[in-house]
């Protein structure tokens, strides 16, 4: 099964984060990149599916030149070869022109099955799944807490708030994953060894068959027209009980109109 | 934070330490506190490291090892003790007193029976050198071992033996006397016994100061039979054998060492940031200030001594010399900068739900273990040439 991994390299959520004053994008030299974290699940679940179905797994980034550090982490975990889409026409492209761009990549590597967390730690609007899978037309199976694969048939829980959904779909498909669904992998000395041999394609857009008109920042079909830091939290209520602690507790959330 | 490229480590090597770093974070950080407050030991960690190859770091990929090297196991004995010492302290006795022996002089049917669960860290091994009339004085060694019927029957005791009594214990290397050279010398051999033989019982667990999450026991051996082809190397060269085996323990003990006094500096930053007393960041104080910058410049020290020792030790350059001193500068350090991110920590400091005062409890054992910072002392004089007959040196 020609399984890919689409991974994207986030800000650390450890470190503080922030946006470019210049042109509200984010600054990416401010903070380390770290594998967004929900992806380093689908890895897993990638790496998973293969071990128990044969075939292969391939890394797909979209990013600049340090998001190689991300794709060697997943090559260091087990992951065969990467795919690395790399080009500066591609600064500050939204959600729906990534898709776009990432849509031509699978078109032109193929895949039986593209993996991906359900968001991302930095954006997080949560589309890019959907919007693939519009792209290539194909099924999606998205926020998935367990797989299973028979034959050209997925199955999966799709979580919800309730329990789970039982969904499944056939093959080529789009799958999304949350953190329920496994247990990621530490790279061992050994995969950190053989990633070093594995290869790593670089695209540039023109070598993806991407159109430059439909990509970064300035046709982006969504704009940052301003960002604030979020207000500094401010002192919480104490209530003092003096016999009355109850009775201040339930004015107070009634007052919130918690109750 | 020390978290930046430096000392021109290797990629994989760089890589190894920002995993392991991860690892510590996420698996050990969280739940070690527990398990040292019930002095426990972290089974589930242990396997976690395990999976992901650490005890199986210095050794060839034919016996289930990672194909690295000593310096990538002290990479990540530093990156796991600035989190926490216990499972540092499991790693270094199963990876360099329990599995390297039999790696090292162990025939090839004897790596192939027992390294591949040591490597994969399912199982792991302990070493039993110390007993109770010395540790220091190994050559004192009481326990003997005698041929008998294509047995070999061993009698003593051993104390303070990490990782002998867990379930998972796969073998124990005793050191043992098998007989006297012609001046009525011992001669030391080295045996592996296995868990569960029947002689071979596994006492109370000790109390300890620290490292509570670890396993330390005291072992008692009672006409304990094991087959002649147990003897680990030769007969009568255990003494030389273990004499290796703690060169490199002590880069191991000071790497881990430099883990702990790095981890105090973590915390130290961390809370001086948080911590006010009147009206600002404690940080803002030159007594704090003074306290961490000389926290960091003994880690960082420690840790380029550790770096030289291991870096003569794998160009198969003479280390012993600088093996001791990485052990008496980095023991100091821990102990050192435990003593002062307590002080930075004030009452905080005192209390074990705290990591600097687990790093307080931590430490001084690494002043004693695998070579006190006095025999560090002997060995350096002695390297040096100095003694009663007058210095070598000119």
């Amino acid at each position: 099964m020609n399984i890919v991994v689409l991974v994207k390299q986030v800000p650390d959520t450890a470190t503080e984060r922030k946006l470019s004053a210049a042109d509200s994008t984010l600054d990416r030299a401010s903070a380390d990149g770290v594998i967004n974290e929900l992806d380093e699940y689908a890895i897993e679940e990638g790496l998973r599916l293969k071990e128990a179905h044969g075939g292969e797994v391939t890394i797909l980034t979209m990013g600049p030149d340090q998001a190689s550090d991300s794709i060697r982490k997943a090559l260091s975990m087990g992951a065969d070869k990467a795919v690395h889409l790399v080009d500066d026409a591609l600064h500050g492209s939204d959600a729906v022109q990534t898709s776009y761009a990432l849509a031509q990549v699978l078109k032109k590597i193929g895949f039986d099955l593209a993996v991906l967390g359900s968001e991302s730690t930095d954006a997080r609007t949560g589309v890019l799944a959907a919007a693939l899978a519009e792209r290539l037309g194909v099924p999606q199976l998205s926020l998935a807490s367990k797989v299973e694969i028979d034959g050209s048939t997925v199955r999966i829980q799709r979580i919800t708030d309730y329990g789970y959904d039982r969904v499944e779909g056939s093959l080529p498909a789009v799958l999304s994953v949350v953190e329920k669904i496994n247990e990621p992998r530490y790279p061992s000395f050994k995969g950190i060894m053989a990633a070093k041999k594995k290869p790593v394609e670089k695209l540039s857009l023109a070598d993806a068959g991407i159109d430059p008109a439909l990509v970064g920042l300035a046709g982006a079909t969504t704009q940052v027209v301003d960002f604030a830091d979020a207000p500094p939290r401010e002192a919480g209520t104490v209530v003092k009980d003096e016999g009355d602690g109850g009775a201040k507790l339930a004015e107070f959330l009634a007052a919130k109109k918690f109750v | 934070m020390s978290d930046a490229p430096g000392y021109g480590l290797a990629d994989e090597h760089e890589s190894l330490r920002r995993a392991v770093r991860e690892f510590a974070r996420a698996e050990v950080a969280p739940v070690i506190g527990d398990y040292y407050e019930r002095a426990a030991f972290p089974y589930d960690i242990v396997a976690k490291m395990g999976a992901m190859g650490l005890f199986g770091l210095p050794f060839p990929e034919e016996y289930g090892g990672m194909g690295g090297d000593y310096f990538a196991l002290c990479l990540a004995l530093e990156e796991l003790a600035r989190v926490d010492s216990s499972v540092a302290i499991t790693l270094e006795a199963g990876v360099s007193l329990g599995a390297m022996p039999v790696y090292r002089f162990g025939t090839e049917e004897q790596r192939g029976r027992w390294l591949p669960d040591l490597c994969a860290g399912t199982r792991l091994g302990a070493f039993g050198l110390t007993e109770p009339g010395g540790g220091t004085d190994a050559g004192a060694t009481r326990t003997t071992a005698r041929l008998d019927g294509g047995q070999w029957v061993i009698d003593g005791t051993k104390v303070f033996i990490t990782n002998s009594g867990t379930d998972i214990t796969a073998l124990v290397t005793v050191t043992a006397v098998t007989g006297r050279g012609p001046e009525g010398r011992p001669e030391i051999s080295a045996i592996v016994v296995p868990s569960g033989t029947p002689g071979f019982t596994v006492g109370q667990k000790y109390s300890k100061v620290g490292w509570s999450a670890s396993d330390t026991n005291e072992l008692v051996f009672a006409d304990c039979r094991v087959p002649a082809d147990h003897l680990l190397g030769e007969r009568g060269r255990g003494y030389a054998q273990f004499l290796r085996t703690l060169d490199e323990g002590r880069v191991a003990i000071a790497a881990l060492s430099v883990g702990l006094a790095q981890g105090c500096v973590d915390e130290c930053l961390r809370y001086s940031a948080e911590r006010t007393a009147f009206g600002r960041a404690i940080g803002g104080y030159q007594a704090i200030q003074f306290k961490i910058a000389d926290m960091e410049a003994r880690a960082h020290t420690a840790r380029l001594a550790y770096y030289d020792a291991a870096a003569r030790m794998l160009a198969g350059l003479p280390f012993k010399k600088e093996a001791a001193i990485a052990k008496l500068v980095a023991s100091n350090a821990a102990m050192d900068n435990a003593r002062d991110a307590t002080q930075v920590f004030g009452g905080y400091g005192f209390m074990n739900e705290f990591p600097v005062g687990r790093f307080y409890r931590d430490a001084k054992i690494l002043e004693i273990g695998e070579g006190t910072s006095e025999v560090q002392r002997m060995l350096i004089a002695r390297e040096l040439g100095v003694g009663p007959e007058g210095s070598r040196a000119s």
